[in-house]
Parts: structure tokens; sequence; C-alpha cells
């Protein structure tokens, strides 16, 4: 019997591991440990055998059981794992087929700049407004010192909805700077992006619509290091940090003192070359301290209160963030190009 | 306005770099644009004598030349000039040269002969007979025979020896710098930036010339606030003849052309003084009377230009007893014009009214270089000066003998300017620590402080402000004074303290942005159009002719008809783009635009918040915690009901869309989308058959409540052919301003399902003209509590349904929230609704 047990667990542990698959698996186990398998079978002869023996090749049997039923269970999960990366490696796709499409719309780049800079404002506290576009003459230039004979208010330069030159196309979002004076308690940290109009025919850098954003501060102490300090760092989020800038005196009605702001030219880095037509600076934008006159006639006592305010081009501002070289493509919406930003 | 360097010098001994200069300069406030060098593009081109010259053996217009050039050796040059003699002084190029034009000239044989450069005309150098009246046009410049050459050595450089090596700096000068438009203004700028003495010089006229001048010339200015000042003197005795050397080369250097030597002068003392200064024959005064007088109505005048004018009030004239004889401040008139036997000459300086001057020139279309001047306003002290240059220069030529006297009309005595400058207070605005004693220099070097302030007390001192600086009134003008020459850049960089404010979007603000970004999710990109368009394109989108959204705002001066009026609907614009995408071939473009309408305002009688009528409204407002919220409203009405000739500028919010399978319910999906983004409530479709701009059959209202928030659908392929395009359309156009007022309130959580719901397919069939909206709210009518959802699946027309009807399918989810449904619950509710389906729209079970 002893011997009888061995065969079996012999036989049974070898053909389990030549088992190909579940139904072989499936018919050992019927043929071994089923009711009438090959083991059941040596366990029914246990009666004939005395008391001094039963103990041991009970033991024994219990034994070769075990170790079929554990190279069974071996045996299936071989099995099962061959099977299951037969399956994955029939299902492989081919990663280079592209994928399903995801319509995903963009943004204009002109606003992705303003995005930008209004990001960069709104964390130091300011406020974004919207003014009107169709705006009083008065408005666009008497309150900000450019009376009656200014050189802009020719016809030639701004548009006009009546003879006598009272409702305009604003030319610049420089009124913002007086509604706000006229509608917010100080201090007050506005910018105000928008829409301009100047009567430019279209080419490659100018369009008799474009946009500006107009910044403006009127507090107690604000001083033209505060306006330096306040643009530098704007130049520095919109180009990276260590852009280096300069500021030129020059002359707008509304500031005293007045002066622009130009980056150091990022394709020559100063030296020179045909994008910065050989100056080493771009021009980025004008800006200066609020003229006193322009804060008297908004009912602002200029020796308690000072500001300072700027104004730049988001056009310009953005082709030169992108690096596009037509401003007929702004205003164009081709979606090959609209599909790059 | 250019600036010679070499003029410059003669007041102000500056000897940087070019680059450093126009560094320094614009730094300062004076931005230049640019250096160019006379005759930069030619090297290696000498004075050279010729030794000899012989016939070239194989030619017969051919010389050989020896020609000593300073290199050693003669060398041999072949020409095919014939005004070459022996000994003559003539321009060499030599091997290696370059002449203006980028040509290259290289040794080489000409017929067998070596020639090793090339003898020069003037115009190979890129000059002009009037530059050098004496040289002979046709052949070889023969420098040896012009007098005005004298002194030239062989070998040295050609551009040193006829004086084409001047460095002319571009300015661009601010309006509010007249001052700067001359080579003295300039001066001045330059050395206070250098920190060089300016040396400016009194001219000095000897006089002398027959007759008393008050006998010769009478001058009336009647229009005493259109001329602040009128001074004139007389040269008689004139010889007109060219200009000498130096003369020309600073006119050409600035850009002008040289005429003859008293047109000249007056250009000179022009770029010299920026004060612009005409000639005219006094032979053509008549009367010897000059009258600054206001034109005629429909009063002529031919200027020097050739041109006939119609005049009229608003032009200032220079006239005699009987006609004009020029254009104030403009240009001359070619009837007293300086001729070649012109013998007594007027010259006038002038101060005349610049927005009169800017007026007239704008009007005619006529923009000369005086009148630009003039439109920025000059300096009335300076028309002495500069009338007294033109003197001395005649005398200087011998052109002429200067009558002794001025005629001097000073209609405007400017004010001396004097200002307190109080170094703490520019400190202060400037946020700078520039001590008293560094002010005190700036202002003596930019010439404000004269023998009355010499007082140095740096904690306050006066200044006189000098009569050119008429930009200069108040603290923020020294301030800007002080900046500009203690250094923009050396002014600190600090962040601004104060008082905190509060910044962020508005919630107006928020629901652009969420706008965008949803059509941008929903995969259209963003575009920007014009806000105005042609009036046409209302007729594009198939507008009627009496439609009343046409009244739009017109720009009286627009660029053209395209851009002529203010768009009271963003439509036509969108449209455009799809069309010009359509017709760039791409294949798919899904657009969208939050841009804005213009619409005229439609005056109405004031409301007043007090108004008896809105007591109920404003208390149950208050009632609500809305205190306030009355007036506000009433304010809003009132503006827009106040014709103050502006616009009401709506924002729209539009999509446009064709191409990767667009089509009426996909834009639905997105305009859905859209609505769900912000929680928009109570929101419903509705047939629109009437949008003339639209398909009649594919074009839906969108409703939040009672309000119309927009309309959308395929384009009326009529207006889309307009756009250029034979392929469907799609737009939507929602007011931003409803969407607004269709947000829903900020979302509260809802707990998710405990039990199971109970689903269930229903399947009707109903006369075609029933709508899926109808069947849904009859669905939703029907039930009794347990409906959750109503998803339709299907939509079937076939034979066994009959004609004239569909069946429609749906799936229906019912859920009770505190219990798992058993079928018989779910059952119930479906065959209540069944029965209202069938009472309500006639639908049966199929």
């Amino acid at each position: 019997m002893k011997e009888q047990l061995a065969k079996i667990r012999a036989e049974a542990l070898s053909a389990l591991e030549n088992a190909r698959d579940s139904a072989a698996l499936d018919e050992l186990r019927v043929k071994y440990l089923g009711k009438k398998g090959e083991l059941t079978a040596v366990l029914k002869q246990m009666g004939k055998l005395s008391a001094e023996e039963r103990p041991a090749m009970g033991q024994l049997a219990n034994e070769v059981r075990a170790a079929v039923e554990g190279a069974l269970e071996t045996a299936t999960q071989k099995l099962e794992e061959a099977a299951l990366s037969a399956k994955l490696k029939a299902e492989t796709v081919d990663v280079t087929i592209p994928g399903r499409p995801i319509r995903l719309g963009r943004r204009h780049p002109m606003n992705a700049a303003l995005e930008e800079i209004k990001e960069i404002f709104i964390g130091m506290g300011f406020t974004v407004l919207d003014g009107p576009e169709i705006e009083l003459a008065e408005l666009n230039f008497d309150r900000l010192n450019a009376e009656e004979g200014h050189p802009s208010r020719d016809w030639s330069d701004t548009f006009y909805f009546d003879e006598d030159s009272r409702v305009m196309l604003r030319s610049q979002t420089s009124p913002m700077q007086v509604r706000a004076m006229d509608t917010m308690e100080l201090p007050i940290r506005i910018i105000a992006p928008g829409r301009v109009y100047r009567k430019d025919e279209v080419d490659a850098t100018h369009s008799p619509m474009f946009h500006q954003v107009e910044g403006m501060v009127i507090d107690k102490n604000v001083t033209m290091a505060d306006l330096k300090g306040t643009l530098n760092l704007l130049a520095e989020q919109l180009f990276g940090a260590g852009t280096v800038t300069r500021f030129r005196p020059h002359h707008f009605p509304f500031t005293e003192p007045s002066c622009e702001m130009d980056v150091q030219c990022h394709k020559c880095g100063g030296a020179g070359c045909p994008t910065c037509k050989g100056e080493g600076w771009i021009e980025l934008l004008g800006a200066g301290m609020i003229h006193p006159h322009v804060l008297e006639m908004a009912g602002i006592d200029p020796d308690k209160w000072s500001g300072w305010a700027f104004g730049m081009g988001l056009e310009r501002t953005a082709m030169r963030r992108f690096k596009i070289a037509d401003l007929r493509l702004i205003f164009e919406n081709d979606v090959r190009f609209l599909e790059q930003f | 306005m250019n600036l010679s360097r070499k003029w410059l010098n003669e007041f102000v001994q500056i000897d940087v770099p070019d680059r450093e200069f126009a560094e320094a300069m614009t730094l300062s406030g004076s931005k230049v644009e640019g250096v160019s060098v006379e005759g930069a593009e030619i090297s290696r081109i000498v004075v050279g004598r010729v030794l000899s010259l012989v016939r070239h053996p194989n030619s017969d217009h051919m010389w050989i030349c020896q020609v000593d050039a300073g290199q050693g050796q003669p060398i041999q040059i072949v020409t095919g000039a014939q005004n070459v003699k022996e000994n003559d002084l003539v321009p060499v190029a030599l091997d290696g040269s370059t002449l203006p034009g980028g040509k290259e000239i290289h040794a080489g044989k000409l017929r067998g002969e070596d020639s090793n450069g090339m003898l020069c005309s003037f115009a190979e150098l890129g000059l002009d007979q009037r530059d050098f009246p004496a040289a002979y046009a046709d052949g070889i410049w023969i420098l040896s025979d012009d007098p005005e050459l004298a002194g030239l050595t062989v070998g040295q450089d050609i551009r040193e020896a006829v004086g084409l090596n001047d460095h002319v700096v571009e300015f661009e000068i601010t309006p509010n710098r007249p001052d700067c438009l001359s080579v003295i203004g300039l001066a001045r700028e330059a050395s206070a930036t250098f920190d060089i003495p300016c040396n400016l010089h009194e001219p000095a006229v000897k006089g002398g010339g027959p007759g008393v001048l008050p006998e010769l010339l009478d001058v009336e200015t009647p229009d005493t606030d259109l001329v602040p000042r009128y001074t004139a003197r007389m040269v008689r005795n004139v010889k007109i003849a060219p200009s000498p050397k130096w003369m020309r080369e600073r006119l050409r250097a600035m850009g002008v052309r040289p005429i003859n030597n008293i047109v000249d002068i007056t250009n000179y003392v022009m770029l010299e003084y920026g004060q612009p200064m005409h000639a005219f024959d006094y032979r053509y005064v008549n009367g010897g009377r000059i009258i600054v007088r206001r034109a005629a109505e429909g009063e002529k005048l031919t200027t020097l230009d050739g041109k006939e004018h119609t005049l009229n009030a608003n032009h200032l004239v220079i006239a005699d007893e009987g006609r004009a004889v020029g254009l104030a401040g403009i240009m001359g008139g070619l009837n007293s014009e300086i001729v070649d036997d012109t013998t007594d000459v007027v010259f006038e300086s002038a101060c005349f009214d610049g927005t009169c001057i800017r007026k007239g020139a704008l009007a005619l279309g006529m923009r000369t270089e005086a009148s630009a001047k003039f439109e920025k306003g000059l300096d009335p002290m300076n028309t002495l000066p500069a009338v007294n240059r033109a003197c001395e220069l005649v005398e200087l030529l011998g052109a002429g003998e200067v009558v002794d006297g001025v005629i001097d009309i000073l209609n405007h005595v400017p004010q001396p300017v004097e200002l307190t400058v109080e170094p703490d207070k520019i400190n202060a605005l400037l946020g700078t620590d520039i001590d008293g004693i560094e002010m005190f220099k700036i202002f003596e070097k930019l010439d404000f402080i004269n023998a009355d302030n010499q007082a140095v007390n740096p904690n306050c001192f006066t200044v006189s402000v000098p009569s050119y600086r008429g930009d200069v009134r108040r603290m923020a003008d020294l301030a800007e004074e002080a900046a500009r020459f203690h250094g923009y850049n050396n002014i600190p960089n600090t962040l601004m303290r104060g008082q905190t404010t509060q910044g962020g979007w508005s919630p107006t603000q928020r629901v652009e942005n969420k706008l965008g970004e949803v059509c941008r999710a929903c995969g259209y990109s963003e575009i920007i159009t014009y806000s105005f368009i042609s009036p046409a394109a209302y007729d594009k989108i198939l507008w009627k002719p009496d439609d009343a959204h046409r009244k739009s705002f017109k720009i009286l001066n627009p660029l053209g008809e395209d851009t002529s009026i203010m768009r009271t609907t963003t439509l036509p614009s969108m449209l455009e783009v799809l069309g010009r995408n359509w017709n760039n071939r791409n294949k798919t473009a899904w657009l969208y635009e939050l841009g804005r309408i213009y619409m005229p305002k439609a005056p109405s009688e004031p409301m007043d918040a007090n108004d008896p009528a809105l007591a109920g409204s404003k208390a149950k407002l208050e009632g609500m915690g809305l205190a306030g919220l009355t007036e506000a409203v009433v304010e809003a009405v009132n503006d827009l009901g106040k014709d103050d000739g502006l616009a009401i500028e709506a924002q729209v919010l539009t999509l446009g869309a064709y191409g990767d399978g667009m089509d009426f319910f996909t834009l639905k999906g997105t305009v859905e989308a859209v609505l769900k983004s912000l929680r928009a409530k109570d929101i419903h479709f509705e047939p629109c058959a009437e949008d003339p701009s639209y398909h009649p059959g594919r074009c839906a209202y969108v409703y939040s409540g009672d309000d119309i928030v927009g309309v959308f659908g395929q384009i009326h392929p009529q207006a889309a052919r307009n756009f250029g395009v034979d392929g469907e359309l799609y737009c939507a156009e929602l007011s931003f301003d409803e969407l607004l007022l269709a947000c829903g309130p900020d979302p509260e959580y809802a707990p998710l399902p405990k039990f199971p719901a109970v689903t269930r397919d229903i399947a009707v069939v109903c006369g075609e003209a029933v709508t899926v909206g109808a069947l849904e709210s009859a669905i939703r009518k029907g039930a009794k509590g347990l409906l959750k959802e109503v998803a339709l699946f299907d939509i079937y027309r076939g034979k066994n349904i009959g004609e004239g009807k569909k069946s429609v399918a749906f799936n229906l989810t019912l859920r009770a929230d505190d219990r798992s449904l058993t079928g018989e619950e779910a059952d119930e509710d479906v065959k209540s609704i069944l029965e209202t389906l069938e009472q309500d729209c006639g639908a049966v079970l199929r």
C-alpha cells in the first residue's frame, strides 16, 4: 500500500506537471482525487490494515493528497497566468496610431497676452475696469490736457460721430483714467483694457482698431520710483526674469514727468539687430506721473495725492510675446494661425 | 529732425562716437531714431593727380592714364572720359574700392590694357550738380577746376576732400519741444546732456544798404491774435548766385536741397534757429505794404510749388495792397518768388498762431516744414535773432546790402515765467534723493538760472524759464527736467506702499472668463473682429431694408465704406471670418467671440427712485435684504435713457462653426453646455422661423423663463453664399446680459441616491407635428414623483407606423429616495405617464 501511494504520488505529480490546459487538469483531478479516483480507491483499502499500521498509513495518504492538491493548484495558477499573458499579448495596440481627436479651442493670442497682464495686476490689488468705446471727446481729450487744437483731435486722426467733434471712437484707453477718477473712491488702483481706434490704414504694423491696456494708481506718496518698480515687474513677468528695461523721457499731455519704457531686444541682447532697428531696445509702453492739472480737473488735490499711469498696446505686446510678424494676422482669424496658441 | 554733427560742433564740441551720442541724447529726452554717415558706402577712393595720358592702342575713345594716387608709385587706369588733362586732380577709385549702391571696383584689363582702378564723376560718388554747381556734369570730376576745392593733397580720402563725411543724427522730437526742431535747440540739449558749454553766437549786422526802411516797407497785422509777432528786414542790390560750399554741405546733410544764396539762407536760418523764414521779391510787393490778413472767401493764390489754391477766411495770407503774395506760415506765393534777377528782398521772420496754421495747412493738404514748426507754437522771442542772422549771412556771403533797421510788430509779449524749485517736493514726486545743489546745477546747465537768481539755497530757489521753454510751467515740469538730467534710470525702482486695495475680478468678469473657458473646452477658438462694419453687411445677413436694428452709429470720417458704421450685430463679423477660413480651404473652423455691439440709446423720461409707484417693489426688495437695489436699477435705467450721444455697448457671445460633424444638434449641445456651466435657470428652446439670417426650419430661440437669451441655428444658405460659402454654417448669438441674468445660484450638494432605480423603456406613436419637447413635457407632467430622468433614445418612421406619424422611444429612470421601488410601483407611474401622453399629445404606446 505504501508503494501504491508512492506510485500515485509520483504519477500524479508528473502528469500535473505536463498538463497543458484546464481540461487536462480537470481530468487529472478526477482521476486522482475524485470519488472514484485512484487515491480514494487506495484509501478505501485502509480498513484492511491493522490498527498499528493505520495511523501511519493514514498520515502518508493525507500527505500524498495534500501534495497532489498542491500540485494541482500550482498547475492551475500557471495555466491561468499563461492564458492571461497570451490574452494581453493578443490585445497589444500600435501606440503610434494617433489618439482619437479631442477638439480643444484656443485663446486668441492678443487675449492670451492680456490675460497674463490682468493676472499680474490683480495680484497687486488692481481692479479691472471696462468702459465705453464710443466716448466723449471731452473725456478722451479735454480732461487729459489735449485741448482744442491738439493734433490728435484732427479728423484725419480720430473717428467722429458728429460734426461738432463731440462724440468719437476713443483713440486711447486713457479716458478710463478720468472715468475712474470721477467715480471711484481714493486710493485707486485700476487697469482698463479695451479697444481703441485711430485713423490708420491697415498694414503690417497698423490697424484702425487695436487694443490697449491702461493702468493707473492714485494714492498718497506715490512716486515715479513706484511706477518704475511696478513696470519692471510687469516686464519680468511678461518676458521672463532678468528682462532688462530702460526708461526714457517722453511727452504725453496727461503725464508729467512722462516716460517710455523699452525692453532690451530679445534677439540681439542689446547689441543691435534688424528686429530692434539696430537700437538694441524695443519700445514697450508709455507712462508717467499723472499731470497735476488732470488731477485738478477731476477734483483731486495734487498737493495731497499723486499718481502714475501707463498705457500699452496689446497687439504689439502679443506680437513680441509670440513673435508674430504681421499685425494683420491678429484680425484675420485664420484657424491655422489661431491653433498655434 | 536731422542734425549734422559738424554743425552741432560749431556750438558744442562733442567728440564721442555716434552710438554713445545717440544713447546719451535719447536718455536725456531727445530720442534718436538713427544715425547715418555721409558717403558711408564709399571706401578706398582718393584724390589723385593725372601724370600722363595716352591713347588706348585698341580703342578710338579710351585713354590710358598714369595717376599718382599717393600709393608710392603711379597707377595705370584706363578711362573713357574725354575731359581729363595732365595734372588734373581727380577722384580715383583704387583696386577693391566701393561706391554708393555697393558697386565694387577691381583691377582688370580693358581691351588688353591693365586698368587698376577708375576715375570717377561726382554722380558716381552719389552727389548732385546742386552740391557742386561748378563741376562738369558729363565726365570725370576735375577737382582742381573748382576754386572751392583748393588745398587738396594727393592720396587724401575723397570724402574728407569734398566734405562728404558728416554724421547725421535723426531725432524724434516730441510736440512739447518745438525749440528742439533746430540746431541751436539740440545744441542746448546736448550741452546739458554732456555738460559741455554751449557757445551761442550773437548775429551782428553791418547794415548801411541804400534807403530808409520805414519808407520802403510798411507792415500791418490786423488780426493781432493770429500774429503774435512779425519781424522783417530788407536787403538791396542782391546778387543771386549759388551759396558757398560750406553752406551747401550743411543743407545737404540736413536733407535740404541747395537752390541759391537767398533761398539757402532762409533754409539755413530755419534749420539753425528753428524759425521759419520767408524771402520775397520786393518788386512784387505793390505799394511797399505788407498786410497779414485772413484770406477773402474764394481768394485764389498759386504757391511756390505751382499749385493754385482757393482760400477762405480760415487761412492767413501775406498780402500787398492788391493781392496775396504768400500763405502765412505755410508756403510763399509764386508771384513773389526769388528769381535770378531779383534785386531787392524782404526777409520775413514771423510768429503765427499755431492752430490757425495747422488748420490752414490741413485744409489745403499741404503740411510743409514751416507749417509743421508753426503748428507747435513757436517762441515769439526767436524772430529777431533769426532775421538778423539771415542778414548777417547775406553780408558774409556778399549776397547784397542790408538796409538798416528792423520792422518788428510785437502783438503778444510773453511774460517772463519765474518758478520756485523745492527739491523736497520734486524728490517726493520722483521717489529720489537728489540734493538741492545737483538740482541747481541741472537748472544752471539748462539756462534757467539768470543773474537775478544766482543765490543758491539748496532747499528752495527760483528759476527763470527761458522763453523757448513754453512746456515748463509748474512743479511737475521742473521735476521732469531734474529727472531727465539726473537720469531716469538712476531713479530707484520701488513697489508701492500705502493703503492696501482689494483687487480681483468683478462678478461680471468672472462670467466672461467662464464663458471663454467653456467655449474653448467645447472646441471653439477665440477670434477678434473689427467693431465697425459696412452698411452692406446688414444686406448680406438678409435683414429687411426697414429692420429697426439697422439704426447704427455712423462714423462721419471713416477710413472706407467697409468700416463706416458700428455694428449692431456680431453676426456679419463672424460670418466674414468663417467665409475667410472657408476660402482658405480650412476644413474645420469652430470659433467664438465675446464682442460688443453698439446700440443707439432710446432717450426716455428719467425715473425717480422715490416715485410712489416704485414704493411697493422697493419695500419688497428691502424685505429681501436688497436695500439700495432700486436706486441702482433706476440709475442704470436713467443712464440708458439719457441722450448723451453715447451708445449702449452690449456684449454678445457669438459662436460660429462648420466642419468636423458640425450640425444643428452639435451646436445646440454647445449652447446647452454654455448654459449648464452658468447653471442657467429655467431654460427651454422654441423654434424660430422669423430670423432672416437663419434657416427657417433649423433655428431656435433659447429662453430663460420668459426672456430670450439668444438665437442659434444653421445660417440661411443665401446668407452663407453672401459670404462665399456654399456649405452649411452654424452660428449662435447669445446676449451676455441675458446670460448674466440667467445665471443660477451657487451649487448646493444633494445626497447621492441610496436606493436602486428602476428603468422602463417606452415607445409611443404620435403625429409628425408633435415635438419631442412636448412629449417630454407630457411625460414629466404625468409622472407621480418617482421619475428622475427622461432620455430620448430613438425616433423611427416607417410603413408599419403609418403615414405622417413617428415612433418616439424614451428611457425612463424611476427611483424613490427612501426605499427600493417595486416593479408595481414603477408600472403605476408609467401607466400615468402613458395616459398623459395620450391625452396631451395623442401619443399611444407602440
